[in-house]
């Protein structure tokens, strides 16, 4: 037996079938089911020894639906279980929806999108103004308490945030100022200006870059530490801990870390403004012919108000950084993976808050002409 | 260890539940529940993983406040209770949470510490006896310099227990505090908290799906199934009870009042969309 039917031509055609029409030999059946040259008279199904949904389909793909429901009645041989089987096949071949499929693509569904963006994003930030108002609401109700303050989480925030990260912000701001220093020295020669580039990185890092940097830097270090702290607290129940027994997680947790940023992120700015000016130093010594008195005395000509501008947004940038990284750390559900992404989200949302404030710092100190 | 006595001694209640429901219009997690524990009893709440038993308990502790209904806590409307109240409550509540929830940050002795400290002005010489006291009363006095990672399941679990009780409570709330232990461990802590609990004179409210264990410690037992109360009585009661549920839920088989199969349609025409039309 080496084909599943043969069909006998003639004046009544009759399909015989033969062997197993299972799932077994399911390949066998599908290479040897040609299409059938015409209608077929009878159906012959003493050869069959076995057939299974399989089977079935394959023997409802080779006659067609119409055609097996008008022979299988008739068919010598076939037993009322397979007769069965094969209307339940066909039945459902006929009534079978196609799977979901999904919907073309419109125009429309980008701006969809962004309408859930923009619903999404309102929400968090409407979330994110409540949860400023609540950490000044309890920082309120606790400066007439000083028995409250809690000095050791304070300072350990700050050696944490603040002077463990003196090094990377100092030096990434010399490297900083250093290049823009190069930069300035190679347009400003084509004016034989080549002194200006001591305005040139002593302007940028007093007003934008010193405390920018620091900020982004902290935005990264910082925000994310506090968003995986809190995380892992709240994964671990330790916040539910702390409620039932009648501590307030904004008091232990969210202050000290928002206080610390506070005081340590205008001293870092500082820090970053001075390694800039003295990577920027650096280059005009060493390419510029600049003297390092030179230097100084040009940048001690430039009014002190540039710099306590620059100063004067670290606050603001501090206590985003630090709310959007403990707000993101409330977030996390229960799981690992919720943690990592509430750390990712915690820094871009920083980083994208501090650059957003600057430029609008911007704007307001140049309408001001500051 | 007799149920009878103490319900006899203080026939006071101390936890009320009246008809309380929570969750949204269409999706209750807890429908009409009345559950009461008199003082001095260790009550176990028990019923299927999803039920709402971890609902019922933050019900009590105020963490969650009811759609519908009471639930009164030493004769306060936990609902009702502003800010100071609440807190002022919940420092007469421990909690023990599932995988105990000690900080992380601090010792042994400053997780037991830490609420007296926070709580009370008492001299860091009394706070050192107490703390010790606790640590003593769940066998881990010479585990009080380790920190919470150097600590196994079942330390960590009495470590947290030390600290429910730290402020000697007078309502205590376990959260699966079985889930996950060795049989070992599991055997101190079920004993820890019938003793601790007849010891400090305490109420213990146990939530677990821990049967077997639960039944040997507790005085009284509340079944719950799909948010509702399907029974409750005294552990003898229960394990007596003819209720195809509450049989089903003892002896752990798998098929019965609660299904095996998730309700679905007939298997014939999901298989065969049309079959039998």
């Amino acid at each position: 037996m080496t084909v599943p039917y043969t069909l006998e031509t003639g004046s009544a055609p009759c399909l015989s079938l033969h062997g197993d029409w299972t799932l077994d030999n399911y390949s066998w059946l599908l290479a040897a089911a040609q299409p059938l040259p015409g209608s077929i008279d009878s159906l012959d199904a003493r050869g069959m020894t076995a057939m299974d949904t399989a089977g079935a389909t394959v023997l409802l793909n080779l006659l067609g639906t119409e055609q097996l429901g008008r022979l299988a009645s008739d068919a010598i041989g076939l037993s009322d279980e397979r007769k069965a089987l094969l209307i339940a096949v066909g039945k459902s071949v006929a009534t079978q929806k196609s799977g979901p499929t999904s919907p073309p693509r419109q125009f429309g569904d980008s701006l969809a999108r962004l309408g859930a963006y923009v619903v999404k994003g309102s929400a968090e930030i409407l979330q994110f103004l409540s949860f400023l108002g609540l950490a000044l609401a309890t920082l309120f109700r606790l400066l007439p308490r000083p028995d409250r303050w809690r000095f050791t989480a304070l300072i350990a925030q700050m050696h944490q945030t603040g002077l463990n990260a003196v090094p990377i912000v100092m030096l990434l701001n010399f490297l900083v100022g250093a290049v823009v220093a190069f930069l300035g020295a190679t347009v400003l020669r084509e004016f034989g200006a080549t002194i200006y580039t001591v305005d040139l990185v002593a302007y940028a890092f007093m007003r934008e870059l010193g405390v920018l940097l620091a900020a982004i830097l902290l935005a990264g270090r910082t925000a994310s530490a506090f968003t995986a702290q809190l995380g892992s607290m709240k994964i671990n129940e330790e916040l539910d801990a702390l409620k039932v027994q009648s501590l307030n997680p904004m008091e232990l947790l969210v202050l000290p870390r928002m206080l610390a940023l506070l005081l340590v992120l205008p001293l870092l700015a500082w820090l970053a403004a001075m390694a800039g000016m003295a990577g920027g130093a650096v280059v005009a010594v060493a390419t510029l012919d600049v003297s390092l008195a030179r230097f100084i005395g040009i940048v001690q000509e430039i009014p002190l108000r540039h710099l306590l501008l620059g100063l004067s947004k670290a606050p603001f940038f501090a206590v985003v950084i630090a709310l959007i990284g403990c707000l993101e750390g409330f977030k996390v559900g229960g799981s690992a993976q919720s943690l990592g992404e509430h750390t990712t989200s915690s820094v871009v949302q920083s980083i994208f808050a501090v650059i957003l404030l600057d430029a609008i710092a911007a704007l307001y100190f140049m309408e001001m002409g500051w | 260890m007799s149920a009878d006595s103490s319900q006899s001694l203080l026939p006071d209640l101390l936890v009320e539940i009246r008809s309380v429901s929570f969750g949204y219009e269409n999706n209750l997690v807890l429908r009409n529940i009345d559950l009461t524990v008199r003082r001095g009893q260790v009550v176990a709440i028990l019923g299927p993983s999803g039920c709402g038993k971890t609902t019922l308990l933050r019900l009590i502790g105020g963490q969650l406040k009811p759609s519908r209904g009471e639930v009164m806590v030493d004769g306060l409307a936990v609902p009702q209770l502003d800010r100071d109240d609440l807190f002022q409550l919940r420092r007469k509540m421990g909690m023990l949470f599932q995988f105990g929830a000690l900080f992380t940050d601090l010792s042994v002795f400053e997780n037991v510490a830490f609420q007296m400290r926070e709580h009370t002005d008492l001299p860091e010489e009394m706070i050192t006896d107490l703390v010790l006291m606790k640590l003593h009363a769940v066998g881990l006095r010479g585990a009080h310099e380790l920190m919470p990672a150097e600590l196994s399941g079942g330390m960590a679990r009495r470590v947290a227990l030390a600290r429910a009780i730290a402020l000697d409570p007078m309502l205590i709330l376990y959260d699966e505090p079985f889930a996950g232990l060795d049989p070992i461990s599991l055997g101190v802590v079920s004993k820890l908290i019938r003793t601790l609990n007849d010891a400090l004179g305490t109420t213990s409210v146990i939530v677990t799906h821990d049967v077997a264990t639960s039944l040997d410690i507790v005085d009284y037992v509340y079944l719950i199934s799909d948010g509702r109360v399907v029974a409750h009585g005294r552990v003898e009661e229960i394990r007596a009870s003819s209720d195809p549920f509450v049989q089903q839920f003892i002896k752990g088989e798998a098929d019965g009042p609660v299904a095996f199969h998730y309700p679905t349609g007939d298997y014939a025409s999901m298989i065969f969309p049309g079959h039998g039309d």
